[in-house]
């Protein structure tokens, strides 16, 4: 894997400025991470760049220095210009696009959008759709007692814990847990209350190969949704992935990288 | 000084098992496994009549507030109380604060300029106009808003409504949250170009420095007591300073619960299963509902993570005799209020004290009681603190002539 570097992009007007963490080789992939930030996906984005180059922007308002950039985007459609705004920027022909929770509903309203600057899209428990038998969780506000066990399958393991330990060190648990929060109240602006501002109307637009993943034991959007989806997008495969909640790129990385290698290989 | 009685309309008769039930006094108890339409109406109808009974007893003003989903309080809309507090005072000198709509959950927000200018007219002039940003899981939870745009919400309906009130044209409102082609608010209130204007605000936010630069009133409304707010208001009226405010304590109105009655240990003892009702079920809400990402800046957050004054504090595993001890609810004799509450005003520099005289299960009669005592006994001892220097801006005009001395307690009796 080739060193690391972040590259930092001002645009909108100068009003967003965005951290892209860069690294590895190969066809170009752009990782958009979920609610919780950049951060907990790292190890995840590590191991994808083995075989791409994964450029992973951070969320507007989510990179250092730049707290309030989500207050520059209004709107769905604001917010998929200024994608299309930071592909350019990044020089990117249709490069694949793999997207998580949040960041998947955003990954395919983008191949919406724009079917052409999308070459390959994988969806990992994408939220966006809304079933009246099967309400999403809001992810937002879980209680503490019970958090772990929405979020993961085996909500008793190491990584489960990890997920919401803050370091020990005071300034460290500070940054750690406001990055946290604040990544949520960012990306929480374009879907609370409920995650469904009308992707279904626009799904049909997307034109390239699709890939959904889905943790088999997902309890913020149960894994009904996965043929939800594929039901929207054209030629849309699902995988369901074993012994994983809502994150499995966390809690399956394994499984998780081999129906993503298998699928962009291609 | 001026003294307000303040009430939350609280659900009074909660199951014992309450607290093991429900993880929260919000969003969660359900309806029809807790409550009672039949005892609801009768606590509204109790709830006007406490309030109506201070305005006799000689209170400078009434006050309303608005919260949603919970058994802590639910006027789900302050305004319906305060026409009926605001026709029932006419001819008294007494303030109708409404502390108050909920702007940012209110759409168009046009909708409180109208309410509130009509309370205003109602009144012959006697409306306080607050507004609150609201509690996090009130707005964004009950009323859908987004959480990080709640904030920004509040300051573009307050500058709408403020516009509304005062402007002599029709004029065209285009704003971020709010588009109105056609602005001509009728009617308008008496009080022009706008009633007084309070804002409440739990903590040192962005809020107050709001508050600051917009020259309005804040207000303090924590449970936790005179004797355990003095950081906050100390940044408060630090940041007063540093923006060239003077120091008129009439910037600063605080919330305070308190119960009097013949002797300190009558007083605690009254007091105690109301003062634990009121922490252990009413306030019992969990950080997944206060504290949801984005209702809370980001430079607020980060200062939140760095210092909850409030952390490793259970109210659960607190009684009566540490709500007292603590100075939550500062009960006694008349005289033990007194010099609690004036050592509170005087450390704080409030001007406004908004007197929680109802708290937690209190039946009326008690809170009659309070009220009673509190305004013979405690009231007159207050009441002077302040006007020789300082002038109240923050007050409706036509109620500043000078109170007769002695509070009018006949009409109360």
């Amino acid at each position: 894997m080739a060193s690391a570097e972040t590259r930092r992009l001002k645009l909108w007007q100068g009003r967003i400025e965005t951290e892209v963490e860069i690294a590895g080789n190969g066809p170009p992939l752009i990782y958009l991470h979920g609610p919780w930030g950049l951060a907990p996906d790292r190890a995840f984005v590590a191991r994808l760049a083995a075989q791409n180059t994964v450029y992973a922007p951070k969320f507007p308002g989510t990179s250092r220095g730049d707290t309030e950039a989500a207050h520059a985007l209004d709107s769905w459609l604001d917010l998929v210009v200024y994608y299309a705004e930071l592909f350019d920027a990044l020089k990117l022909a249709a490069p694949a696009v793999v997207g998580h929770s949040f960041g998947g509903l955003l990954a395919a309203e983008i191949a919406a959008a724009s079917p052409k600057s999308v070459g390959r899209l994988a969806l990992i428990d994408p939220v966006g759709l809304w079933l009246e038998d099967h309400p999403v969780q809001n992810w937002m506000i879980l209680p503490s007692k019970t958090r772990r066990s929405f979020l993961f399958a085996d909500f008793d393991s190491e990584m489960a814990k990890r997920f919401f330990d803050a370091p020990a060190d005071a300034a460290e648990r500070v940054e750690t847990q406001a990055q946290f929060i604040w990544s949520q109240a960012c990306t929480g602006k374009f879907v609370w209350p409920i995650a469904d501002r009308g992707f279904a109307q626009r799904s049909h637009r997307i034109a390239a190969p699709t890939l959904i993943i889905w943790g088999d034991a997902d309890r913020i959007i149960a894994p009904v949704y996965a043929r939800e989806f594929a039901k929207k997008i054209s030629g849309a495969r699902v995988e369901m992935i074993a012994g994983a909640g809502h994150l499995p790129q966390l809690e399956q990385p394994d499984a998780v990288l081999k129906v993503l290698s298998g699928f962009l290989g291609k | 000084m001026k003294v307000c009685m303040f009430h939350l309309m609280p659900y009074r008769d909660l199951p014992s098992d309450f607290v093991t039930r429900y993880d929260s006094a919000f969003i969660d108890p359900l309806w029809f496994d807790v409550a009672d339409s039949d005892k609801v109406g009768e606590y509204y109808n109790a709830t006007l009549d406490e309030l109506l009974y201070a305005a006799k007893a000689g209170f400078h003003g009434v006050c309303t507030n608005q919260h949603h989903q919970n058994v802590y309080g639910f006027m789900a809309n302050p305004s319906l109380m305060g026409a009926v507090l605001a026709k029932a005072t006419n001819g008294q000198n007494i303030a109708i604060v409404q502390l108050g709509s909920t702007l940012p959950s209110t759409t168009p927000p046009t909708r409180i300029a109208e309410e509130y200018a009509m309370l205003d007219c109602i009144s012959g002039g006697r409306l306080v106009a607050g507004f609150p940003t609201g509690l996090p899981s009130d707005a964004v939870i009950s009323n859908g808003i987004v959480p990080i745009e709640q904030r920004e919400r509040f300051r573009e309906a307050l500058a709408l409504v403020l516009k509304a009130w005062s402007a002599r044209e029709i004029f065209a409102w285009n704003g971020k949250h709010y588009q109105l082609g056609m602005v001509n608010l009728w009617p308008r209130p008496i009080q022009q170009p706008h009633p007084p204007v309070w804002i409440p605000g739990s903590g040192f936010s962005s809020t107050a420095k709001y508050v600051v630069e917009h020259d309005h009133c804040f207000c303090h409304l924590s449970y936790f007591g005179a004797k355990n707010a003095k950081a906050v208001t100390d940044r408060y009226w630090d940041h007063a300073v540093r923006m060239g405010r003077d120091d008129n304590p009439y910037r600063l109105s605080f919330l305070q619960l308190i119960g009097v009655a013949e002797t300190d240990a009558e007083a605690e003892d009254l007091y105690a299963e109301h003062a634990e009702y009121f922490f252990h079920k009413l306030l019992y809400s969990p950080q997944h509902y206060l504290a949801i990402p984005g209702c809370l800046e980001y430079d607020g957050l980060v200062q939140s993570l760095q210092s909850n004054p409030r952390a490793g504090v259970n109210p659960l595993e607190l009684k009566a005799k540490d709500f007292y001890q603590r100075g939550y609810v500062v009960v006694g004799s008349p005289k033990t209020v007194r010099e609690q509450l004036l050592d509170g005003i005087k450390e704080l520099r409030m001007g406004h004290l908004l007197a929680l005289l109802h708290f937690g299960s209190m039946p009326t009669a008690l809170c009659k009681r309070n009220i009673d005592l509190f305004a013979r006994e405690v009231l007159p001892y207050l009441a002077d603190q302040w006007d020789d220097k300082y002038e109240d801006h923050w007050w409706p005009e036509r109620l500043k002539k000078k109170r007769a001395a002695a509070p009018a307690m006949a009409a109360a009796s």
